[in-house]
C-alpha cells in the first residue's frame, strides 16, 4: 500500500503550531514511518505538489494568499486546519477592529503604500476545511490523535463539550470564584484546562463549542462586573472573527 | 558559475519565508537582494486598546520559537510603563525560563535545522539512520529544554504562567531539583555535540561588521542590561532609538537597521563577541575547543557560538536553581497600583512619548532571545489601556547585515557550480537562524 502523502504549509502566524510537531521528538520519527512528508519548508528541503493531505498553518491576511490556499485545496484530498490561526481566525484579527489603511500607516508610516493587508480571517472563510487542530498552540497529543484517526480513515476525535468540563475534574477552584472571568464555559475542551490549571482564566484560544450559548454566557460575565465593551474584548483575542463574520 | 541568475525561492529550514535573488555578470554580483515575502501580521496597532495584562499573552504570539522572549521583554516594557518593580524571585524564574528557551532554540536551530548542512544531508530525518546515537543525545537536550519551559511557563510555546509582576503558579522545591538534575544529565550530551562541531567544516568567511548585545557587569546578560557594542560604548534600553536606526534604502521599500557602521549584528555571536569575559566555565571550554575567540566576524561560527550558549545556559540555570532553593519560594502579592496623571516615567527622549498628554506613560523593554536583542514599548493610560507600541525585532535588525554578508560571500564561491552556489548562500541564511514570523517592522525587499 502506498503511504499517505502529507504536506505541511503556513501562512500569516508565529509558526509556534508547527513548532509541537518538531516538539513531538521521537514521536515524529514513528509517524514519519507512517506517512511521506513530501513538503515541509520548515524542517526539510525539498516540495512536491503532489500530496493526499494538506496540514495548513496560520491565517489569510493578504489577496495574493487566498489563491495559494485555493491550490493547496484542489491538490489535497483532506486539507486540515493547524491551529488557531487556521481555524478560527486568532489574534491575528485583532487587527480588523481598525481601519486596514490606519493598521499599515500605524506601523509603516510614509512606506505603508507598499504594503498589502486584508483583515485576517481563518481557512474556512476562502475554502472548505475538512478537520481542525484548535487551540493556541496546538496540543501535540491531541495532534498525533488526530493524524492517528486520518491514517485509519476516521474522523478524528476532537471534543465537543467546554473546557469547564475538563477544569471541574481536575478539581480546580472556578475561575469565577476567584474574582475572575473565563471563556472556559463556551470554549471547546481538549486542552485539559491548561490555563485555568495554572492559575490563569481561559481566553477561547480552542473556539466555541458548536451550540455555545453565548447570550446566556454573556449574562454570567456581566453579572461579574465586566461591561459589554471589556465583554467583546475578551472574545476578541483569539475569536474575533466570528464577531465580525456575522 | 560566473553569469546568470540564482533565486532560492523560499529558503527551506528557517523560520518563516526568505528568498535570496542573485544577478552574476562575469563572475560579479551585479544585484543581490534578500527578499522576505513573510505576511506582516501587525502586532503593534493590535495591542492597541486591550488592557496591559493582556500585552504578554497577545504578543508571546508574534513567534512560536521566542514565546518566552517576547512575554519577557512585553513584561518589562509594561512594568516600566507602569512603574512596577517585580521581585527578585520574579526576575530569577524569568531568568530561568528564559534560559530554557535560549537552549530549546539553538539546539533545534544548530541539531535540526543546521547540522544536516554540515553533515550533508537535506533534514534532520536522515540522520536517524546515518547519526543515530548524536541525533538522540540532541533530541535529549531539546526535550530537556521543552520540560524546562513546560515546568516553569505550564507549557512549551506561549508560556501560561508570567503574569505583570509575578508568576502565577511557582514550581515546587522538589520540581526543582528533579530540573537540576536533568540539566546535569544532560551536560554530556552538550559535550559530545562540541566534540562533533570540533570536527565539522566551518565555512571560512569572514566580513567585519559592529556587533550589539545587552550587557551587565555581574553575568552574560540575557533577561536585561544596556546595549552594547564591540565598537564600544553603551546605551541605556529607554534611549534605544539613539543607538539604533531604521532607515529607508533606494531600492526598496525595506526599513533596515545600522548603528555606528553601515549594519550591524545581533544574536549569539553578537552576545559573545560583547560578553565573552562573563561566560560560564563549561561554555569557556566549549568555545576554546571549537576554536571561537572573541572578536569573531565570521557569521557562519553563530552556529558555535550557539552551542557556546547552550553550556552557558545548562551551567548557569543550575546556578540559578540552587539560588532558588536556598532563597525558598513563596507565594507573593502581584496585585499593582496604576497610578494616575504623571506622564511618561521612562520616556526615551527621541520617542513621540515626548507629545504626551497626562496620564500616559511609556517603557521599554529588552532582552536577549536566541536572535538577538528584542525591544517592546508601550505607552499606556490611567486606566491600565495600551495607546501605543513599537517592537524591534532581532531578525529584523540582521537582514541589512545579512544581505551585506551574502554580497560578500558570493565573490569568494563564484567558481563553484550553481547548485554549489546556492547551497553556500543558504547556509549562511540559515547560520542566522532568521526568525521571518517575527513579522512586525519587516524589512521587506521589492523587486525593479
Amino acid at each position: 500500500m502506498m503511504k499517505p502523502r502529507i504536506a505541511i504549509f503556513d501562512f500569516g502566524c508565529c509558526e509556534g503550531c508547527q513548532l509541537q510537531i518538531v516538539n513531538l521528538e521521537e514521536e515524529i520519527l514513528d509517524l514519519v514511518g507512517l506517512v511521506d512528508v513530501v513538503s515541509w519548508r520548515e524542517a526539510t528541503t525539498g516540495h512536491s505538489d503532489d500530496y493526499d493531505i494538506a496540514i495548513v498553518e496560520g491565517s489569510i491576511t493578504r489577496e495574493a494568499e487566498m489563491e495559494r490556499l485555493k491550490g493547496i485545496r484542489q491538490n489535497a484530498k483532506i486539507l486540515v486546519a493547524l491551529g488557531a490561526c487556521a481555524h478560527i481566525g486568532g489574534v491575528n484579527c485583532l487587527k480588523n477592529f481598525f481601519e486596514m489603511d490606519e493598521v499599515l500607516k500605524y506601523v509603516y508610516g510614509q512606506d505603508a503604500k507598499h504594503f498589502d493587508t486584508i483583515p485576517a480571517r481563518p481557512l474556512s472563510a476562502v475554502v472548505p476545511v475538512d478537520y481542525a487542530v484548535p487551540g493556541c498552540p496546538i496540543d501535540r497529543k491531541e495532534f498525533v490523535e488526530v493524524v492517528k484517526a486520518l491514517l485509519l480513515g476516521k474522523k478524528p476525535p476532537i471534543p465537543n463539550y467546554p473546557v469547564c468540563v475538563e477544569c471541574r475534574a481536575k478539581g480546580n477552584v472556578c475561575v469565577f470564584d476567584k474574582g475572575m472571568t473565563c471563556l472556559g464555559p463556551v470554549t471547546r475542551a481538549g486542552c485539559g484546562a491548561i490555563c485555568p490549571t495554572y492559575g490563569n482564566k481561559c481566553e477561547g484560544c480552542r473556539g466555541l463549542v458548536d451550540d455555545p450559548n453565548l447570550d446566556s454566557h454573556k449574562e454570567v460575565l456581566q453579572e461579574h462586573g465586566l461591561t459589554v465593551e471589556q465583554i467583546l474584548n475578551s472574545f476578541r483575542m483569539f475569536d474575533g472573527y466570528m464577531e465580525v463574520a456575522k | 558559475m560566473k553569469d546568470g541568475k540564482i533565486n532560492v525561492h523560499y529558503v527551506t529550514r528557517v523560520e518563516g519565508h526568505g528568498n535570496i535573488v542573485v544577478d552574476l555578470k562575469e563572475g560579479a554580483v551585479k544585484e543581490l537582494f534578500w527578499e522576505i515575502p513573510e505576511a506582516p501580521r501587525f502586532f503593534e496597532a493590535m495591542v492597541r486598546g486591550r488592557s496591559y495584562a493582556d500585552a504578554p499573552h497577545i504578543t508571546s504570539r508574534i513567534c512560536g520559537i521566542c514565546s518566552i522572549g517576547h512575554t519577557i521583554a512585553s513584561l518589562q516594557g509594561i512594568e516600566a510603563a507602569l512603574g512596577v518593580q517585580p521581585s527578585e524571585q520574579t526576575v530569577l524564574l524569568r531568568k530561568l525560563i528564559l534560559h530554557a528557551e535560549t537552549v530549546q532554540s539553538h539546539t533545534l536551530h544548530v541539531f535540526y535545522l543546521a547540522a544536516p548542512d554540515f553533515l550533508g544531508v537535506n533534514s534532520v530525518i536522515p540522520l536517524a539512520t546515518t547519526h543515530k546515537e548524536p541525533l538522540l543525545k540532541a533530541i535529549r537536550l531539546h526535550r530537556l529544554a521543552n520540560e524546562w519551559s513546560d515546568l516553569l511557563g505550564g507549557r512549551t510555546t506561549h508560556p501560561i504562567n508570567m503574569v505583570v509582576n509575578g508568576w502565577t503558579r511557582l514550581p515546587t522545591p522538589d520540581e526543582l531539583r528533579a530540573l537540576r538534575q536533568h540539566i546535569t544529565e544532560a551536560i554530556p550530551d552538550l559535550e559530545a555535540w562540541v566534540g562533533i562541531f570540533k570536527t565539522l567544516d566551518i565555512p571560512d568567511f569572514e566580513r567585519e561588521t559592529e556587533y550589539l548585545a545587552l550587557q551587565r557587569d555581574d553575568e552574560y546578560a540575557f533577561y536585561d542590561g544596556a546595549i552594547a557594542s564591540t565598537d564600544g560604548g553603551t546605551t541605556p534600553v529607554p534611549q534605544y532609538r539613539e543607538k539604533i536606526h531604521e532607515f529607508v534604502v533606494p531600492y526598496s521599500t525595506a526599513k533596515h537597521t545600522n548603528a555606528a557602521r553601515e549594519s550591524f549584528m545581533v544574536g549569539a555571536l553578537a552576545r559573545f563577541n560583547n560578553n565573552y569575559q562573563k561566560l560560564s566555565p563549561l561554555a569557556r571550554w566549549a568555545a576554546e575547543e571549537m576554536g571561537l575567540k572573541p572578536v569573531c566576524y565570521n557569521p557562519f561560527m553563530n552556529n558555535v557560538a550557539q552551542l557556546v550558549e547552550v553550556a552557558h545556559c545548562l551551567e548557569d540555570g543550575v546556578r540559578i536553581i540552587n539560588e532558588l532553593l536556598a532563597m525558598g519560594l513563596k507565594e507573593e502579592d502581584r496585585s499593582i497600583e496604576i497610578k494616575g496623571g504623571t506622564g511618561p516615567s521612562t520616556a526615551p527622549s527621541t520617542a513621540p512619548s515626548t507629545s504626551l498628554r497626562a496620564g500616559l506613560r511609556t517603557g521599554v523593554g529588552a532582552t536577549e532571545v536566541p536572535r538577538g536583542l528584542l525591544i517592546h514599548e508601550y505607552t499606556v493610560d490611567d486606566s491600565g489601556t495600551i495607546t501605543g507600541a513599537n517592537f524591534i525585532i532581532p531578525t529584523n535588525m540582521n537582514h541589512n547585515n545579512i544581505e551585506r554578508d551574502l554580497k560578500a560571500l558570493v565573490p569568494t564561491v563564484v567558481d563553484k557550480s550553481q547548485e554549489d552556489i546556492t547551497l553556500a548562500l543558504e547556509m549562511l541564511v540559515r547560520a542566522y537562524d532568521p526568525c521571518i514570523s517575527c513579522s512586525t517592522h519587516l524589512l521587506n525587499v521589492e523587486f525593479v
